[in-house]
């Protein structure tokens, strides 16, 4: 189960109409012609599904994934900051590069058109889908005065919780005692199948992910189990370790 | 934050037992001193015996964490390793033989462990040392013992282990489970598939009924008039209820299974004619899977510390032999309580037994050991169930603090999401285990 159908699975079906009548308010009111396309719009809620690890517009940043700013027309796996799978690093020296049409590929299949790459994705299929979502992307990702600012790609309130619980400051090497219970199921490196890498996470995607399993306000039954019995403070040394493993070799 | 004192002094207030006060203070004096008195002789020596789940990850997790301070041996026979867990799924077709294959040698050039391919046959618990099959010995200052599990003589009457070809176990994987198949899908259309299953306590307790479900699925494409009898001296089994619901749902009518109350307790089986004999009925099958009853692998009892079944009883916070505290025993072969004996448990013990494996030999932080177990099974195509839970080590055992399982009725989505969730799990302990 990828972490994006795990955290949609909680939304009732009133949120999910009012969601449906939010986007369709806003369609209404948008200007014939204007800057943003209808299509765009709709890529924007679209966006969703990428948000929990993707950056995008002014101010965006790497989080769980790659920043998507200039993402058009940029080999794949080529900013020197991010730390890539071996897999998308391979891709783009192999000549990959993200042209709209390789972009539109990628999304319908990630594991089919990037073998063995982190990204916990299963791919949207509907191709009207991708187009509105890229038509959104390329509008927010260039450099253009209509760059919306970057969202973070999640909050503490999101969930309810306290935003002191990202204060803590964990013990690494306790959480990597501790990540021996998370490495029987995630792979330290190398690609996702069917659970994803939490390796170089950022600090707070991960205590707010965890937090949530342990609430109850994320919804996976091993989960839930494993992040139940932790504590604050063992959630914090566990972020504190694969963050740190993130910038090993 | 100090985690090392925190552990010590919760260990030291409690009232139980006077050998993990004994463990505890060693600890702290070692941390004390900050050089143990068995440094001052040299690298101390772990040899672990068995290299599967357990034997495998502890000996990568002693080495590695030691970052070489710790000389690691691990004495397996097998060159390859075949794991049992995913193995029904390649009877089932859904994986190939080479997929379930694991060899050392990243273990040796990774992590400096000496891997000696040859069986480990007597313990000289005074001497602290190991003798070999092929002659020679291995002294240790800790040994891990992680045999898995034999057989137990005599269990089904009419067989034993010169009548595995006839009658394969497919309990160990590899060349059994190789056989078992190409028995399966050589069966003559509208055969019968006897299983004898085993009885409590057995290695991976949905084991034998995932393989139910496996061959169901193989005969319902090639043979779909065959049936499947289930020999069973059990009254209930692991995920049961999932179990039921599936065949019911993917292989109507084909499955049959006799428990106790119909003789299921009551079985003799005759290799050379085929035949099953259920509480004096006599059944002719094609294809015949005993899986006997079953005891930790006979170097456990070789050391002297198993108990009256056949088990090796451990100290729940450490996985030392209540027998010996020199010795460690971890997975199927350990009577710890509460975890079953699956892979995925004898990977979570052997991470707190090489925490305690350091703490005692180089005097590392110990920290609480905590445990944890999920078991996958394969029911059909994209159709995956799972049981879980967490653990905790109390002076009496390893007991269970939490749990959850699969439910009937579940979407598709879920099942399939379930089943991707398995393939992630094989992949990340094959990692965690090997590489």
């Amino acid at each position: 189960m990828t972490a994006r159908s795990t955290a949609s699975a909680g939304k009732s079906p009133s949120a999910r109409a009012a969601f449906a009548a939010l986007t369709a308010a806003l369609l209404a009111v948008l200007p014939a012609g204007g800057a943003w396309s209808a299509d765009a719009e709709r890529g924007r809620a679209l966006y969703a599904e990428c948000k929990r690890c993707h950056q995008v517009g002014d101010g965006a940043a790497h989080r769980i994934g790659p920043h998507l700013n200039d993402i058009f027309g940029r080999p794949a796996g080529s900013l020197d900051s991010f730390r890539y799978s071996p897999a998308m690093k391979a891709a783009g020296a192999g000549g990959l590069v993200w042209t709209g049409a390789a972009l539109d590929r990628f999304l319908a299949a990630p594991r089919a058109t990037v073998p063995r790459s982190r990204m916990s994705y299963a791919g949207m299929k509907d191709g009207s889908d991708r187009a509105d979502l890229l038509a959104w992307l390329r509008l927010s990702s260039g450099g253009g005065p209509d760059r919306p600012p970057a969202q973070p790609t999640v909050t503490p309130e999101e969930y309810g919780l306290d935003p002191q619980l990202l204060t803590i400051r964990g013990d690494p090497d306790y959480g990597a005692y501790l990540a021996g219970e998370c490495t029987t199921c995630h792979r330290p490196d190398g690609g996702e199948e069917g659970i994803p890498s939490i390796t170089g996470w950022p600090h707070d995607d991960f205590v707010i992910a965890l937090q949530a399993y342990k609430r109850g306000k994320r919804v996976h039954p091993a989960m839930q189990l494993v992040a139940g019995r932790l504590s604050d403070e063992e959630i914090a040394a566990l972020a504190a370790h694969f963050r740190r493993a993130g910038d090993q070799p | 934050m100090n985690q090392g004192e925190g552990v010590m002094s919760q260990w030291k207030g409690n009232s139980g037992l006077s050998r993990r006060q004994v463990l505890a203070t060693a600890v702290a004096a070692s941390t004390a001193l900050s050089a143990p008195a068995v440094l001052a002789q040299g690298r101390p020596r772990v040899v672990v015996v068995g290299g599967g789940a357990g034997g495998a990850t502890a000996a990568r997790y002693i080495a590695r964490d030691s970052k070489g301070a710790v000389d690691v041996t691990l004495v397996e026979p097998t060159r390859a390793y075949y794991s049992c867990f995913f193995s029904n799924l390649y009877i089932g077709g859904f994986r190939d033989y080479a997929s379930i294959g694991h060899s050392y040698g990243a273990l040796a050039a990774n992590h400096g462990i000496n891997v000696v391919h040859d069986w480990a046959v007597s313990v000289d618990r005074d001497k602290r040392s190991v003798g070999l099959a092929g002659g020679g010995s291995l002294s240790y200052d800790r040994l891990v013992l992680s045999p898995g599990i034999d057989f137990k003589d005599g269990s089904v009457p009419g067989w034993d282990l010169s009548q595995q070809n006839r009658m394969p176990h497919a309990y160990k994987a590899g060349s059994q489970t190789q056989l078992l198949k190409a028995q399966v899908e050589a069966m003559a259309q509208g055969g019968v598939y006897c299983m004898v299953a085993p009885p409590n306590p057995f290695r991976c307790p949905p084991g034998p009924y995932e393989r139910i479900s496996m061959v169901a699925h193989v005969l319902k494409e090639t043979n779909p008039t065959a049936k499947i009898l289930i020999v069973d001296p059990k009254a209930k089994f692991s995920k049961q209820g999932l179990f039921e619901d599936g065949w019911q749902r993917l292989y109507p009518g084909m499955i049959e299974r006799i428990g106790p109350d119909f003789g299921g307790d009551k079985v003799e089986v005759r290799p050379a004619s085929m035949e099953v004999v259920i509480d004096g009925e006599v059944n002719k099958v094609d294809v015949c899977n005993v899986i006997p009853a079953q005891q930790a692998g006979r170097i456990a009892a070789a050391a002297g510390i198993t108990n009256d079944a056949g088990w090796a009883p451990v100290v729940a916070h450490t996985m030392q032999s209540r027998a010996d505290e020199n010795i460690h025993v971890l997975g199927d072969a350990s009577h710890q309580g509460d975890m079953p004996k699956s892979g995925f448990s004898a990977n979570s013990q052997a991470k707190v037994c090489a925490m305690a494996v350091r703490g005692a030999l180089t005097g590392s932080k110990v920290y609480p050991a905590r445990f944890s177990n999920t078991c996958w099974s394969l029911i059909g195509t994209d159709d995956g169930v799972k049981v879980g839970a967490s653990y905790e080590a109390t002076d009496e055992k390893i007991a269970k603090t939490d749990g959850f399982i699969s439910k009937t009725g579940e979407s598709a989505e879920v099942r399939k999401a379930t089943y991707e969730e398995s393939l992630g799990w094989y992949a990340a302990i094959s990692d965690d285990i090997f590489s």
